[in-house]
């Protein structure tokens, strides 16, 4: 077993890292965590919260001294991304949570972020200034203007150490281009162009012009009235630079070629997994709603989260997923008053693990599921403060659907519905994971022997 | 390079120096475009500390641009020394933006230096040619038919055409799409028989890429591409690939194609160009002037009354009005405007008696359209073709339509048909004004919307003008005047202002004894924008 590879077998084992967030007392609707992202590195960890701060934590180097304890994340930027706005022709506010946060790849000293709300995407640059220029011509050291007339040679000034400061700027705006929610963003691997999605269209933008965008995608009916599908998730390819893939509400995935025509209203694949009539109810629309699509970091494969469950596509393969699991088949029963608290909209995401033979997800009670997809093994853990402290393992946790409830398990009816982890997010290289719980995040890392 | 010897000298560039470190982009780019200036108060040494490795592209092309310029200071020997290390360096460097600033500075240092160093510098652009990283392979690309300019012929046919090739055929379609705009600018450079075979080449596998951006750079350079071929091949070979573009599936192909069409045919040689323009290009236009998509149709009625001129009368009343008319008629307003905008091409070919036969039905209805738009620009057409048409034809169509745009529900409108009435009073006098066009405009003053009542006012203040202080004293100073009653205080403070407007062509004894007291009570008035303005007035013309 190669350390850091992250398969899921019974050696591998989660323990707590880190918490971050506020206490429970004190803490504000505006501290509700709402994205969480890993660079491309894995060096950074970004946070969106719905008070529309945006949070970074670097990885610290590891010490010599500790080369078993793996770096810690620690607090690099925190930056107010968006403010809410009211839009007067509507008369309606627009929220300033963010909904997504996307890095782009690095191609300097500085690293950049887009982050979006409902309506409006920008570009952060986030960068360190240890450096100082010295040597002015018109300035001494204290910044005094100095007498034109004493100068008698020139100079280029000269950079110097000085304290570091990590300052975050915004960089460009991309506005105005969304008439509907905006669910989405994907940075393209051409690195020139990313897109945005909302509920009925997909803007293309180059990162370098702000005032205009391509409609690659638009699905809005002549008559809003024949409206029965919405575009809920979009991505791109992580190497095909003119692929993307977008869900729908109804369970679908198509998947477009943007050199085939401008607008790619026609899809190049189509993936639909036929309906189980024996699971038909009066939700299973709503239940198979598409919440999250991920592409695998091989390019090769799409993951899917519907309510119920995660799927795993085979991009050759449209007529049905290679592999379905089950994240809380115990709340099929349960949908009525699901759909009656609303939790049956929750939007969870899933993604995969760095190699792509792990996914995971999250769910109720705080809960996060994996599986491994080699073994066919998978896991339930717990995102709680019981089991913070410092390197505890996570014990595994079992939801229990008939009458005799072990000692450890619990009951499906005293599950928290209120406690939902629908953002996590893994590591590119390495098995550290981070989960956000409401207004908290948890860093999970496996145990190094 | 020599210091500059006197100290006045030495501030401005201090200036410049300093801000080139500064918080603000803007300061600091107004820096990088004085480099060349910088440089030679520095002198080389200090230069080339100054490198492009920035990731904002405004500011690193600004600093590419100044290298470019700086380079035109160097001899050749410090070009050797100092410009192709610099070059060198970007290549080799470790970030994206360095390689890509490189990409542009190939073609400045090239010519005068060393047989080995040119030979140093041309593996270096293979290299970048052939990059792993999409963006630098881009750059290279862009850039390939400036530095094949600064080659010579045999070095363009062994070195560039086989990199042309090889990036013509680049997986990734951004890359091939450069390819089409390099090929017209290396065609320029080639002896006839060369080039025929690299643009037919290009075009033959440009004109079927599966990528559509690729298509439709073919479609955006095509009259390029002509130029570049001459008058045979372009019978031969072009035609067909015009055809097939103006066919392609993909509409912003078709639209590319359409925009094209005019030029196109223009180019053509003078004695194929009747025939093929009928035969082989009027057909498919026909097909796109009922084409689904409205961009393709805008495009094409953009052009298409370009052709008038090339076929002549009998050719364009036969073949092209049935396709004006059909586009005049089409439910974009777009397509309609454009059409509308370019009348005067047809109008010079078959004349204006032939033109308002066709048209005028149709300018009617435009000039009601429900876009404002629209409307705006028939009234704007208006005087032109109500010199064209005459007194006569103009009283009996359209007066009633001129009159109906003063209460039109738009501003915009309203404001067009006032100048309007202006411009036609110069052609047809200020008798004409007064029999049909100021009876009209004084009954507006009676309407309950004030709007219309300051329609009024506006007419006058225009019509003044052209009218002249006789008829403006006899017959539109009373109703001014009489209007400084109005209940709305926006109707009394234009009041004001319209009588400070027509008070310079008024005779003096006018303005004392009728214009002076309406101003005085209006100073009075409990609205506090009718004091400001008749204060105003009665400064203005001197009567405080």
């Amino acid at each position: 077993m190669i350390p850091g590879l992250g398969a899921l077998t019974q050696d591998t084992l989660w323990c707590f890292s880190q918490l971050k967030g506020t206490v429970e007392i004190g803490a504000t609707e505006a501290d509700i965590i709402s994205t969480v992202e890993f660079n491309h590195t894995g060096e950074l960890l970004a946070t969106g919260d719905k008070g529309g701060r945006v949070v970074i934590f670097q990885r610290e180097q590891e010490s010599k001294n500790q080369v078993h304890r793996r770096g810690e994340y620690n607090v690099y930027s925190t930056f107010q991304s968006h403010e809410p706005e009211f839009d007067y022709l509507k008369s309606l506010e627009i929220e300033e949570k963010i909904n997504k946060i996307r890095w782009l790849p690095q191609q300097n000293a500085a690293y950049f972020l887009l982050s979006t709300n409902d309506k409006t995407v920008k570009l952060w640059k986030v960068s360190e200034r240890d450096k100082r220029p010295e040597g002015y011509n018109l300035k001494d050291e204290e910044g005094r203007l100095r007498d034109p007339a004493t100068i008698t040679t020139l100079r280029v000034p000269v950079l110097r150490p000085m304290d570091l400061m990590v300052e975050a700027t915004p960089r460009r705006v991309f506005a105005n281009a969304h008439t509907y929610h905006i669910n989405s963003i994907s940075v393209n691997s051409d690195y020139e162009t990313y897109m945005s999605a909302d509920d009925l269209r997909i803007n293309l933008w180059n990162f370098e012009i702000t005032n205009q965008s391509f409609n690659i995608v638009d699905i809005k009916p002549a008559n809003m009235e024949e409206l029965t599908e919405v575009i809920t998730a979009a991505e791109f390819h992580p190497h095909h630079c003119n692929t993307f893939v977008y869900s729908s509400s109804k369970g679908t995935i198509r998947l477009c070629d943007m050199r085939a025509s401008a607008l790619c209203d026609r899809h190049t694949k189509f993936f639909e997994e036929p309906e189980d009539p024996s699971n038909r109810s009066f939700f299973s629309e709503i239940i198979s709603s598409i919440s999250d699509v991920k592409f695998s970091h091989s390019g090769r494969y799409i993951m899917t989260r519907d309510y119920l469950t995660v799927k795993v596509w085979d991009l050759n393969m449209e007529n049905r997923p290679i592999e379905t699991y089950q994240v809380h088949d115990y709340l099929r029963s349960k949908l009525c008053s699901l759909y009656e608290n609303d939790c049956i909209f929750d939007k969870f995401e899933c993604v995969w693990n760095g190699s792509d033979s792990v996914i995971m997800t999250g769910s109720y009670n705080n809960f996060f599921r994996m599986f491994d997809r080699n073994t066919k093994r998978d896991v339930t853990l717990e995102a709680s403060r019981e089991n913070s402290k410092p390197r505890a393992i996570l014990k595994p946790r079992k939801v229990c659907v008939g009458g005799k409830r072990r000692k450890d398990e619990i009951s499906v009816d005293s599950l928290d519905f209120s406690k939902k982890i629908l953002h996590t997010a893994w590591h590119p290289s390495e098995n550290i994971i981070a989960v956000a719980a409401t207004n908290n995040l948890y860093i999970f890392q496996d145990k190094v022997n | 390079m020599a210091e500059p010897d006197s100290d006045d000298s030495l501030n401005p560039m201090s200036i410049l120096i300093d801000e080139l470190q500064n918080e603000d982009i803007q300061l600091r780019i107004n820096s990088i475009n004085k480099l060349s200036t910088i440089a030679l108060a520095l002198g080389v040494e200090k230069t080339r500390k100054l490198l492009a490795v920035v990731e904002e592209a405004i500011v690193r092309e600004k600093a590419v641009e100044s290298l470019r310029a700086i380079s035109h200071e160097h001899s050749p020997s410090h070009l050797e020394d100092h410009f192709v290390p610099l070059v060198k360096r970007l290549v080799g460097g470790d970030l994206v933006n360095s390689r890509i600033s490189a990409c542009s500075l190939f073609s400045v240092c090239y010519p005068g230096v060393s047989i080995a160093i040119k030979a140093e510098l041309l593996q270096c652009f293979r290299d970048l040619c052939s990059d792993d990283n999409l963006l630098v392979r881009c750059a290279a690309a862009s850039n390939l038919g400036d530095f094949a300019k600064v080659l010579e012929i045999d070095d363009i046919k062994s070195e560039i055409i086989p990199i042309f090739s090889n990036l013509a055929s680049d997986e990734q379609d951004s890359v091939r799409l450069l390819m089409v705009e390099m090929c017209v600018n290396i065609a320029q450079l080639l002896p006839q028989e060369a080039l025929e075979a690299l643009v037919m080449i290009t075009l033959c596998h440009a004109g079927e890429d599966t990528s559509w951006r690729v298509r439709y750079m073919v479609a955006d350079k095509f009259t390029e591409l002509q130029t570049a071929v001459g008058p045979e091949i372009t019978k031969t070979g072009l035609v067909p690939a015009f055809q097939n573009l103006m066919k392609d599936y993909e509409p912003e192909v078709r639209a590319a194609a359409s925009h094209k069409l005019k030029e196109f045919c223009e180019n053509l040689s003078a004695d194929y160009r009747e025939n093929v323009i009928l035969t082989e290009i009027l057909p498919f236009s026909q097909e796109l002037v009922s084409d689904t998509n409205q961009h393709v149709r805008s495009a094409l009625a953009s052009v298409i009354m370009g052709l008038c001129p090339i076929l002549g009368k009998d050719n364009t009343i036969e073949h092209l009005m049935p396709l004006f008319l059909a586009l005049l008629r089409d439910e974009c307003s777009d397509v309609r405007l454009n059409i509308i905008s370019n009348l005067n091409c047809v109008k010079e070919v078959i004349g204006i008696q032939e033109l308002s036969k066709f048209l005028l039905p149709t300018i009617m209805e435009l000039a009601e359209d429900a876009k404002w738009r629209v409307r705006l620009v028939i009234v704007e057409y208006m005087p032109l073709l109500a010199g064209q048409f005459g007194l006569e034809f103009f009283d009996a169509q359209l007066h009633s339509l001129c009159m109906s745009w003063l209460v039109d529900h738009v501003y915009a409108i309203r404001e067009a048909a006032t100048n309007n009435l202006k411009k036609l009073v110069e052609q047809f006098g200020k008798e004409w004004a007064l029999a049909t066009v100021i009876p009209r405009v004084l009954t507006l003053s009676e309407e309950p919307n004030y709007l219309h009542r300051m329609t009024t006012l506006f007419c006058i203040n225009v019509l003044s003008e052209v009218c002249g202080q006789d008829i403006t004293t006899k017959h539109m100073l009373p109703t001014v005047l009489y209007m400084a009653g109005d209940p709305v205080a926006n109707v009394r403070f234009n009041v004001a202002k319209s009588l400070q407007k027509i008070g310079s062509i008024l005779e003096n004894s006018t303005l004392q004894t009728e214009v002076k007291p309406i101003l005085e009570k209006l100073t009075q008035d409990r609205d506090v924008d009718v004091k400001y303005f008749a204060q105003e007035a009665l400064t203005v013309l001197f009567l405080a």
